[in-house]
């Protein structure tokens, strides 16, 4: 069974239609790719799967239970929702870390608030697993740097260990490198590729396309909020069927 | 001399101290109100408010403390203002109604200023409203307000010697007098001193605040 079910997901900002009958599936231990040019909804795509855009039209469903419908007002309840998007954890463009607090404490924030509603965890327990966290991105000598003490990339990776930590079942990244000098886009990749490696459930939007060929086990190719073309990543990167595929794969390939 | 120009120094100076913790005990929370009331979604509150806080800042306080002291004497034949300690009443309302106005719009500034994508983190991480707002929010807020509070409130140590206006002998006044009665000047410029003395220590405050907040950006 699909551990992540979207079915027919349409989306407009005003008068634009933003997503329009956007439908996939995708297995537990998969990485999902979603690659398109600039403004095709890949963002507002990831934003709906996360609660912070409300689709207008569609279905989303986490393990066979239905978390969102859109016609359906008792799945859209605010307390739930805050549960419910716990289903996924989101690594931002632009890293979004909380300015006032250390690496480690960017990590465990939200579990420690978590445990003091729900007291199943000590701060020690969440302390530890926040540097286990940290050591596995390569960042456990900076578990106590403040954000703006760290470059974009080791930023980047503190934002992964954050959402990490709360264990989402599917994990998305929107374009995690492009905010990144191209010396850094490397240490990001490497730590999103060891997550593949350990079966990490993962939808990642970018524009590395050699990135997504090697890593993804499934690629979708967007254009202007429809879902142009899907596959095996090697397939549809190397041999693309659609036209608009070829003329969006072209302009990597020449550059 | 000196010791009695200084001892009615020190008392206009109370004056003035009274008035400037005052103002800021309640101009400091109803900004916030105000502030709240200008980001309002609801357009009628946010437009009002809008407008109430154009007025306050396009206007002399001087102004709003005439009309709230001579306006109910005035238009309504009924000097609220006539007890005891009522001066300085009414000037503690025209101040924090002005000041509330201006502090409203620096809240507004360092609460807008905090990028969207602080709250979308939180909220993705599960945290709630409140949670966002304590946890995340406020304290960036208040790192972002620091300078231009400081700056304001500075401002009303010196607009404290308006209240001499409606007769309230504060600072400026208490050293004047001494112009019209001895002939002499120099109190007039002792009470620099003083304003002075004031500013530096508000200053070295809000130095070691802006300081404290300085490790993070
Ligand atoms: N909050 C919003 N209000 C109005 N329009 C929006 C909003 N967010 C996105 N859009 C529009 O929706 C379209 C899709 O935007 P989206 O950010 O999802 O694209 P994208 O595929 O992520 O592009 P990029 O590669 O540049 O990040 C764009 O035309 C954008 O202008
Ligand atoms: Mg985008």
């Amino acid at each position: 069974m699909a551990i992540l079910e979207v079915k027919h997901i349409e989306k407009h900002f005003g008068a634009t239609q933003v997503l329009k009958d956007i439908s996939f599936s995708l297995e537990k231990g998969q990485a999902l790719s979603i690659i398109g040019s600039s403004g095709s909804g890949k963002t507002t795509l990831l934003r709906c799967l996360n609660f912070l855009e409300k689709p207008d039209h569609g279905i989303i469903s986490v393990n066979g239970n239905v978390i969102f419908d859109a016609q359906d007002s008792s799945t859209q309840l605010e307390k739930e929702i805050r549960k419910k998007r716990l289903h996924f954890g989101l690594v931002f463009q632009n890293f979004n870390l909380f300015p006032q607090y250390t690496a480690l404490q960017n990590v465990t924030l939200a579990r420690e608030l978590m445990a003091k509603e729900h007291g199943n965890e000590t701060k020690a327990e969440i302390e530890a697993a926040g540097m286990a966290l940290l050591e596995q991105m390569g960042l456990a000598d900076r578990a106590g740097h403040y954000p703006h003490q760290l470059s974009g990339g080791q930023q980047q990776r503190v934002a992964i260990a954050r959402a990490l930590a709360l264990h989402p079942d599917i994990l998305c990244f929107d374009e995690p490198t492009s905010a990144l000098d191209p010396e850094l886009t490397g240490e990001v990749l490497r730590v999103i590729r060891e997550l593949a490696e350990k079966d990490t459930t993962m939808i990642i939007v970018t524009h590395e396309m050699a990135f997504a060929r090697d890593v993804a086990d499934h690629v979708i190719f967007m254009d202007e909020g429809v879902i142009v073309e899907q596959g095996d990543p090697k397939e549809v990167i190397n041999n693309p069927k659609e036209e608009r595929t070829r003329h969006f794969l072209a302009r990597y390939t020449e550059g | 001399m000196f010791l009695t120009v200084t001892l009615s120094l020190i008392e206009g100076l109370g004056s003035a101290l009274q008035l400037f913790l005052l103002t800021l005990l309640f101009a400091l929370p109803l900004g916030l109100i105000i502030a709240f009331g200008s980001m309002s979604k609801c357009r009628p509150l946010s437009a009002a408010t809008n407008v109430i806080v154009w007025i306050i800042r396009g206007t002399p306080l001087m102004l709003q403390l005439i009309i709230i002291f001579y306006g109910p004497g005035m238009w309504f034949d009924n000097n609220i203002w006539a007890f005891g300690s009522g001066r300085m009443a009414a000037c503690v309302l025209a101040f924090v109604i002005n000041y509330a106005c201006y502090f409203s719009v620096i809240y507004r500034g360092g609460i807008e200023g905090v990028p969207v994508g602080q709250r979308e983190a939180g909220e993705v991480l599960g945290m709630t409203k409140s949670q966002i707002f304590f946890k995340i929010t406020l304290l960036q807020v208040v790192k972002r307000i620091v300078p231009p509070m400081s700056n304001e409130i500075i401002t009303l140590v010196k607009d404290t010697s308006l209240a001499r206006i409606i007769a309230i002998v504060e600072l400026i006044k208490a050293g004047e007098s001494y112009m019209k009665s001895d002939g002499i000047t120099w109190p007039l410029f002792y009470t620099a001193v003083f304003y002075l003395l004031f500013v530096g220590i508000l200053t070295i405050l809000f130095n070691w605040v802006e300081k404290k907040l300085s490790y993070f950006r």
